[in-house]
């Protein structure tokens, strides 16, 4: 009976957790007499791609493609991923493998910089990028995501480099190789898994924000995908179908990279957090 | 016995003349020196300067480029801010809606931990999997979805409200027909569904943690309490509970955080910003900066005084995880 109750409870806990995105899916592979009846049907009764059609074949905002804002948001993601993994891993190295007057301090750094209100930046941020020139260009979302990514990447990924027996990277050096040598050779292979996991939560990162993609960027061949989104879903009619196959579209990539690292998100997150 | 050890240890060093560290190690900084730079140009230096464009009077582009300059007024926007009526009404919802999304956050979490704990390990790993992905589900298109549940015409929710009895609906709420509700319209129903979509997205990472957490604490001190007797209620709060403080502390402090800087659900549920009544700060603060005319000044003094209220919860946060680093 208990055990009746408590998997009972199970169920409504995972229904509400996971209706939302079943809910989207299936809206998705609906033909619009079946979104917009007045009786919805919790199974599609008749599943079509006739919206992924639309939106991978059609101009979502005239002139621009989906691909168009989806090759822009893997662009900036990309860049992201690759400038913060490279920094994040020189800086997780020297806090992790030295010790050294400034270490608690830089620490601390991170974490409050963490808890900075990025929205609170968007003005002066702003201000910076008019300067630059890059007002209107996909680097100034590329420079914003990498200050935003950064603290958390060093901080994850300082657990990784720790991890590694520093007794390897000793025996190496008896060995005559050099510190560089042992850098490359020895540890970055043994800390590449903990490289993935940090470059899939800056990938998240970036390829999740608005604010400032909306902020930012003023053509709309340019537009991110979440802002493309927003855009063609704020008009009066709102194309239900045709939203939740981007939605789908732009989810998916996310929750497959997601629930490969989520294990070792957990144990990152509870020391030093963010949250996508 | 100390004084063993002190010579032993003078002697080992006298035998190998600091022969790894002749002179103060430049290396880590030089690592660290990239990664600095960034965080102070792109984090630092940012929120230096919207520290000080409060302090002025900013409404156009041009005095962004430069063409323009910047009239210094002082206190001017706080006064300005703190004295409009409006802003303590933003204030008041911004601290209410965090409040009441941390502790429903925090309880629906850690209800779930505990249940996951409990479950069969094939259950267990099912319901985990599902909360998985609302954990998983970006807040954009989290928030699209529910405001579709929500639509008032064909929306599941508008659909189900549909499906009361007539008599029980109109008792209870005044109308039998839902459709062309609108669910938005009112500010209150507006924050219980932006809590309700803010509570789906983050009570996976408390339940995650808390499960977490629970793996650590022995089983056998909770069995030795309900041998003893002890009801669940009472297991939880002697035994569960004391041994889970540390990290109920920063799981507190970061959804506090976490809930005040809400911005993507809110903006995307509000369909921009345009509806003043369900502001809250870290919105009002943008709206005021970027909807025309822009008043980048008076953006900026509610942009401090967010990241003041942040900055005290901060202080907090590190106290606590620095006590966990030294402990471990």
């Amino acid at each position: 009976m208990k055990k009746f109750a408590l998997n009972g409870a199970g169920l409504l806990v995972a229904l509400f957790a996971a209706f939302p995105v079943y809910w989207m899916i299936a809206t998705s592979l609906k033909p619009n007499r079946e979104i917009f009846s007045a009786t919805p049907r919790p199974v599609p009764a008749e599943p079509t791609l006739e919206h992924y059609r639309e939106i991978l074949t059609g101009n979502l905002i005239p002139g621009v493609t989906f691909a168009d804002f989806f090759l822009n948001s893997a662009l900036v993601a990309l860049a992201t991923v690759l400038l913060s993994g490279l920094v994040a891993l020189l800086a997780a190295t020297a806090v992790a493998r030295f010790r050294f007057r400034l270490r608690t301090t830089f620490l601390i750094l991170l974490l409050v910089v963490q808890m900075i209100p990025l929205e609170a930046l968007v003005i002066p941020l702003f201000l910076m990028i008019q300067r630059l020139g890059l007002y209107n260009t996909l680097p100034s979302l590329i420079l914003t995501y990498l200050g935003f990514s950064l603290p958390f990447a060093v901080w994850m990924l300082r657990g990784f480099v720790a991890a590694v027996p520093k007794e390897l990277e000793e025996a190496a050096a008896i060995d005559g190789a050099s510190r560089a040598q042992t850098f490359r050779r020895i540890l970055f292979p043994l800390v590449a898994p903990g490289l993935v996991a940090t470059s899939i939560f800056s990938f998240i990162t970036a390829w999740n924000e608005l604010i400032f993609a909306l902020t930012f960027i003023n053509d709309q061949d340019r537009y991110t995908l979440p802002v493309a989104m927003t855009y063609f879903f704020g008009r009066d009619d709102t194309a239900w179908g045709s939203v939740m196959a981007a939605s789908t579209l732009f989810t998916l990539p996310v929750i497959v990279f997601f629930l490969l690292v989520q294990r070792r998100m957990v144990s990152g997150l509870v020391a030093g957090a963010v949250k996508g | 016995m100390s004084l063993l050890t002190k010579s032993t240890g003078t002697a080992a060093a006298r035998e190998t003349p600091a022969r790894r560290r002749p002179r103060v190690d430049r290396l880590p900084y030089l690592l660290l020196l990239p990664c600095l730079v960034i965080i102070g140009v792109l984090l630092l230096w940012p929120l230096g300067q919207v520290v000080g464009m409060s302090f002025y009077k900013l409404d156009s582009v041009r005095q962004l480029r430069g063409d323009r300059e910047w009239p210094w007024v002082g206190f001017a926007n706080y006064a300005q801010i703190l004295g409009d009526p409006f802003f303590r009404t933003v204030l008041r919802n911004t601290v209410l809606f965090a409040a009441a999304n941390v502790v429903l956050t925090m309880i629906l979490g850690t209800v779930v931990g505990l249940l996951l704990n409990r479950l069969g390990k094939r259950m267990a790993t099912f319901v985990a999997s599902c909360v998985m992905l609302a954990w998983a589900t970006p807040a954009l298109t989290g928030t699209i979805v529910w405001k579709w549940i929500f639509d008032d015409t064909s929306g599941l929710v508008t659909w189900l409200f549909n499906k009361l009895p007539d008599g029980l609906s109109t008792a209870l709420f005044g109308r039998s027909d839902w459709t062309g509700y609108g669910w938005f319209n009112d500010p209150l129903l507006f924050f219980s569904i932006l809590t309700l979509v803010v509570v789906w997205h983050s009570f996976p990472f408390i339940a995650v943690s808390v499960l977490a957490g629970l793996k650590s604490v022995p089983s056998e001190l909770q069995e030795a309490a309900r041998v003893d007797g002890a009801g669940p209620w009472r297991v939880f709060w002697s035994v569960t509970f004391p041994a889970l403080r540390p990290v109920f502390g920063i799981l507190v402090v970061l959804s506090t955080i976490w809930d005040f800087k809400v911005f993507t659900q809110q903006f995307v549920l509000a369909g921009g910003t345009q509806d003043r009544s369900t502001f809250m700060l870290s919105i009002y603060s943008y709206a005021e900066a970027f909807s025309p005319p822009p008043k980048y000044g008076l953006g900026a003094s509610i942009a401090v005084i967010l990241t003041l209220i942040l900055l005290v919860v901060t202080g907090v946060y590190v106290r606590m995880v620095l006590r966990q680093e030294d402990e471990s």
